[in-house]
């Protein structure tokens, strides 16, 4: 274990984890965007830094992404700390203005928009977390999406914003999306997501359309389990 | 340390004629991508077939990397004398064939002429701009024609390595680069023997060994030049720190914009694996290494060290957070050294004069020379090479020859995107890693852009905005986002919508964009808004409070017209007006319609009377 | 105009040079930008088949750097030095001036194909600001003037072969 000292609070954590994990397990709130259980840290919202002192030198940090250390003094809450979150969440109301999730956020952290910037009105409800993406390579492992282009032009989509050969219509993408900002509709036996209609498999013993033919036909794939024992949906099972 | 590699370095010498002996005679011609843009290949050409005709094959012509004094270029430099020709061109060849290399006659058109005394002065040491520098990196240019490795071996090129592989230990090496002093030349001034040593104490293999060539500051062409015209002391210095930590794997990042430099770089890696310098086995001991060139794609981020990892690796250039130093997790998550190029070329320097002459060289806090690229509204354009410590002041006027067309010094930008302007009043200011920070600034990689009083610092901190703004790889919201809000801001006051209260945005998000971003790109992309802000705040209040431009520069603020007492009514503006704004008879002074001018300066730039006036 | 199945052959002597290393994504993209002025689609499908790269990653790569362009470029590229210190020398008029009279925008072809307009930042020729690059030749101290002989220049050399 190590020791730490948060908040003014005393805190011990085990040896590898993140100043995240000892933090939230202190019970100190600390305000993410694009850390997901489900996939590897990125650190690119940066609305989870703190300020750490170690010896003489103070610095701003990503939480997510920081090893915890013997010794260290953490802030949570400095004026450092507060004023980067708020640039965060100000500039993504600026850059989002209809998601509901970040308005909510900024009510919580008592941010406000900043009404010298001109709203974004064509960049949806995408934060650029890159959450998607990083569940499609390292989760499902097709890398049906990516990030393109630098800057404040980069945008998620698929290679030429054509339907993807390889997406499987699994969805995991919608669902770790903190903002959904991304479109899946099904009506009836298909499921539309990224530009391409799926045909969805029907459950032999319920019926409901439970996942996409293509999905099936993957994972069977990869398992090397046969198809026709992967056409019943997880109720059924 | 088998067989005794030192006596292979001399044999390899031995087995060469010599090829410039100081009584021999030899004409160097700069060849730099600067000089052959003014055509200097052209000038070579002709002086080749000049000395052949006039029968004088014994005297070499020498064709250089950079030698510094770019403003004068082409430039011809006849050894032994070392007389310094400039502006030379096709025309002068005979007559310098004839006079100067056959009889040592001085030909007085084309020497150096001093701007205030008017005295000629006819030594390369002699002129103003060459003097008080200490080229102890850089001057090595002018010996050598870098595509041949023969003249790097003639000015000891390569007697480190012998000297290195065959008495020292990895261990001693890294001790006499700490006991220099050596900071790493890019930018961060970050010590290089810790680095080194980091990476020889690291777990993991393999272990590698980098050159950042990316230079992507604008206004910045240091390692350009030494690249092109020096390339194996980058090698030699590469392979040095290689035994030094254990690698046996290096690679030289380099911009795409540097064609010239891959040329020569190629040449020079080839070169030295085919005289057993690089490859398996360096002369006859059991240490290999070699190196693979990687050409950058056009990403000034890619100057970063994980971005730069993460080109090798065949990825887009987005940085990482750097919690775990590139010393322990660096190109694909192995123990890497990641230095400069000029850093790399310092070391043979180094190790062959000793630690401790190194160290006499500098300040207390940062050590030997540093070159510099002077640039923007200066006299004597070019790469100057200082001890650290020289004044701005003796940089500027000095060396640089002042401002030219008789306008007044406003300020010194340096450390490219990441630094900042210096006023007038800070110019005694020792040059080195520490004190720029003071004020604001920083050194960087050495670029340094001069400007006048027609140079606009809102402006200045709107190009850099927006060029990091093109260069933001997007990752991160602070730096993505906010950088484009601070440019959007910038634009306006530029523009004549800039509002009460934009300073004081400017400041607040600078601070937090500053904390909040993932690599220094963002991290240091508000400083020169910040430190215009705070050199010049009465400019961004004109701009702000009075819609004015005080320098004449922002379009939207300042007006053009035409000033009847100058006006010939040549017509000669009419016809360069993209818009038809300007209206007059033949002989008469002539009229621009304000509404359809678009202050272009197509017409300021084709006036011979100077009558149109900017306000 | 090149095939598909010229593409795909190229493509692959290409990657085979590289040895289909997922190292050398970046200079398999080298080779085939100069190849064909521009990344093909084909190219782009071909590669990630052989270096067995996902499509997007290899998309991602081919829109992150500057240096590579999804659509043919024009047959003399024009690149004006945005570098700071020919900024300070009036860079931008001549940007202007290039913009005015060949009616495209940085990062656009005209349609003839005859010109495509690029920014670049820093050549690296400081000295004789402000600088143009053109192909591979370098224009050092120009000014609207010089722009204006260059482009004629050009559109005579072009009238000329045709």
């Amino acid at each position: 274990m190590v020791n730490m000292i948060i908040d003014g609070k005393n805190v011990s954590a085990p040896k590898g984890s993140m100043l995240l994990e000892a933090i939230r397990g202190a019970g100190i709130s600390v305000p993410t965007l694009c850390a997901h259980e489900a996939v590897s840290r990125s650190g690119a919202c940066r609305l989870c830094v703190v300020e750490i002192k170690k010896g003489n030198r103070t610095r701003i940090v990503t939480s997510c992404l920081y090893g915890v250390e013997e010794g260290l003094t953490v802030n949570t809450k400095s004026d450092r700390v507060l004023n980067v979150r708020r640039l965060v969440m100000e500039l993504l109301l600026a850059r989002c203005p209809e998601s509901d999730l970040l308005q909510k956020m900024a009510k919580d952290m008592a941010v406000e928009p900043q009404d010298r910037y001109a709203v974004d009105t064509d960049k949806g409800k995408c934060i650029l977390c890159r959450s998607c993406v990083r569940v499609c390579e390292e989760v499902v492992g097709v890398s049906a999406i990516g990030l393109f282009s630098r800057g404040s032009y980069k945008e998620v989509g698929t290679p030429y914003n054509e339907k993807s050969d390889v997406c499987i219509g699994c969805g995991a993408c919608v669902y770790v999306c903190p903002t959904g900002h991304i479109e899946m509709t099904s009506t009836g036996d298909k499921r539309k997501i990224w530009g391409r209609t799926f045909k969805m498999q029907a459950c032999e013993k319920c019926g409901k359309f439970f996942a996409p033919v293509d999905q099936l036909k993957f994972i069977s794939k990869k398992t090397g389990v046969p198809f026709k024992e992967l056409t019943t949906c997880t109720e059924c099972r | 340390m088998n067989e005794n590699p030192d006596i292979q370095a001399h044999q390899l010498l031995d087995n060469l004629s010599l090829y410039y002996g100081p009584k021999k005679k030899f004409v160097a011609i700069c060849a730099g991508t600067g000089c052959r843009a003014s055509g200097s290949l052209k000038v070579k050409e002709a002086l080749e077939a000049e000395l052949k005709k006039q029968n004088m094959n014994e005297v070499d012509v020498l064709a250089t990397g950079c030698l510094g004094f770019c403003e004068k270029g082409p430039m011809v430099i006849v050894h032994p004398d070392k007389y310094f020709y400039q502006h030379v061109k096709v025309e002068d060849v005979p007559e310098i064939v004839s006079k100067t290399v056959a009889k040592g006659e001085i030909i007085s058109r084309l020497v150096y002429r001093h701007p205030e005394t008017q005295k000629t002065l006819y030594r390369e040491e002699d002129l103003p701009f060459y003097k008080k520098q200490n080229r102890i990196v850089f001057g090595q240019n002018g010996m050598l024609d870098p595509s041949k490795i023969e003249a790097y071996f003639n000015i000891d090129g390569y007697q480190a390595l012998a000297k290195v592989l065959s008495e020292m230990t990895p261990e001693d090496v890294i001790n006499e680069v700490k006991k220099a002093g050596l900071r790493g030349r890019g930018g961060g001034g970050f010590p290089a023997a810790v680095k080194w040593e980091g990476v020889r104490r690291a777990h993991g293999e393999p272990k590698y060994v980098i050159a950042n060539g990316d230079e992507g500051d604008p206004g910045a062409y240091m390692d350009r030049s030494l690249m092109e015209g020096n390339p194996h002391s980058v090698i030699e210095g590469m392979i040095i720190g290689a035994y030094a930590v254990g690698s046996n794997q290096g690679y030289i990042y380099v911009r795409n914009e540097y064609p010239l430099a891959v040329t020569h770089l190629t040449i020079a890696l080839e070169a030295a694996r085919q005289n057993g310098l690089l490859g398996k086995n360096i002369l006859g001991t059991n240490f290999s290494f070699d190196i693979h060139i990687n050409k950058g794609a056009g990403a000034f981020v890619c100057g970063e060290s994980s971005a730069l990892f993460a080109s090798i690796e065949g990825r887009a250039g987005e940085p990482r957070a750097k919690y775990v130093h590139a010393v322990e997790k660096g190109l694909y998550d192995k123990p890497t050294v990641l230095n400069n190029v000029e850093t790399w070329a310092n070391v043979p320097l180094i190790i062959n004069k000793g630690a401790d002459w190194y160290a006499s060289i500098g300040t207390e806090g940062s050590k030997g020379t540093k070159i510099f690229s002077l640039v923007g509204k200066i006299n004597n354009t070019g790469l100057i090479e200082v001890p650290m410590g020289t004044t701005l002041y003796e940089i500027i006027y000095d060396m640089g020859g002042g401002i030219p067309n008789g306008r007044k010094f406003k300020a010194v930008q340096t450390g490219g995107p990441s630094g900042g302007c210096i006023p007038e009043r800070l110019l005694d200011i020792p040059v080195d890693f520490d004190k720029l920070y003071e004020v604001g600034s920083m050194m960087g990689s050495g670029g340094m852009i001069v400007m006048d009083e027609t140079s606009c610092m809102v402006d200045v901190a709107r190009y850099f905005l927006e060029f990091l703004k093109e260069e933001s790889c997007g990752k991160c919201v602070p730096c993505r986002e906010g950088i484009r809000r601070m440019s959007d801001i910038l634009e306006d006051i530029c523009s004549g919508r800039g509002r009460e209260g934009d300073i004081e945005i400017l400041e607040s998000m600078g601070a937090a964009i500053a904390d909040g971003s993932l690599c220094a790109l963002g991290g240091s992309a508000p400083n020169p808004v910040l430190s215009t802000i705070r050199y010049f705040r009465e400019e961004y209040e004109a701009h702000i409070k009075e819609h004015r431009c005080p320098a004449g520069v922002c379009k939207a603020l300042i007006t053009y017209s035409i000033d009847p007492d100058n006006c010939t009514g040549c017509g000669v503006c009419v016809k360069v007006c993209a818009t038809q704004a300007i209206t007059g008879e033949k002989k008469k002074a002539h009229v621009i319609d304000k509404d359809k001018c678009t202050r272009c300066g197509a017409c300021i730039q084709s006036c011979k009377f100077d009558a149109i006036k900017v306000k | 105009m090149t095939n598909v199945t010229e593409i795909k052959q190229k493509t692959k002597q290409i990657i085979k040079k590289h040895k289909s290393n997922k190292s050398a994504l970046i200079a398999v993209l080298q080779d085939i930008q100069e190849a064909f002025n521009y990344l093909p689609k084909e190219a782009l499908k071909t590669a990630s088949n052989m270096m067995k790269v996902p499509m997007s990653r290899v998309y991602e790569a081919a829109t992150f750097y500057t240096a590579f362009s999804l659509k043919p470029r024009g047959k003399h590229i024009v690149k004006i030095c945005k570098g700071t210190a020919c900024h300070v020398r009036g860079a931008a008029i001549l940007q202007d001036r290039f913009e005015t009279t060949l009616g495209i925008k940085p990062g656009e072809t005209t349609k003839d194909g005859k010109f495509s307009l690029e920014t670049v930042n820093c050549v690296g020729a400081c000295a004789l600001g402000p600088v143009v690059v053109i192909n591979t030749d370098y224009h050092g101290q120009v000014t609207i003037n010089k722009v204006d002989k260059i482009i004629k220049k050009i559109n005579n050399e072009e009238g000329a072969q045709q």
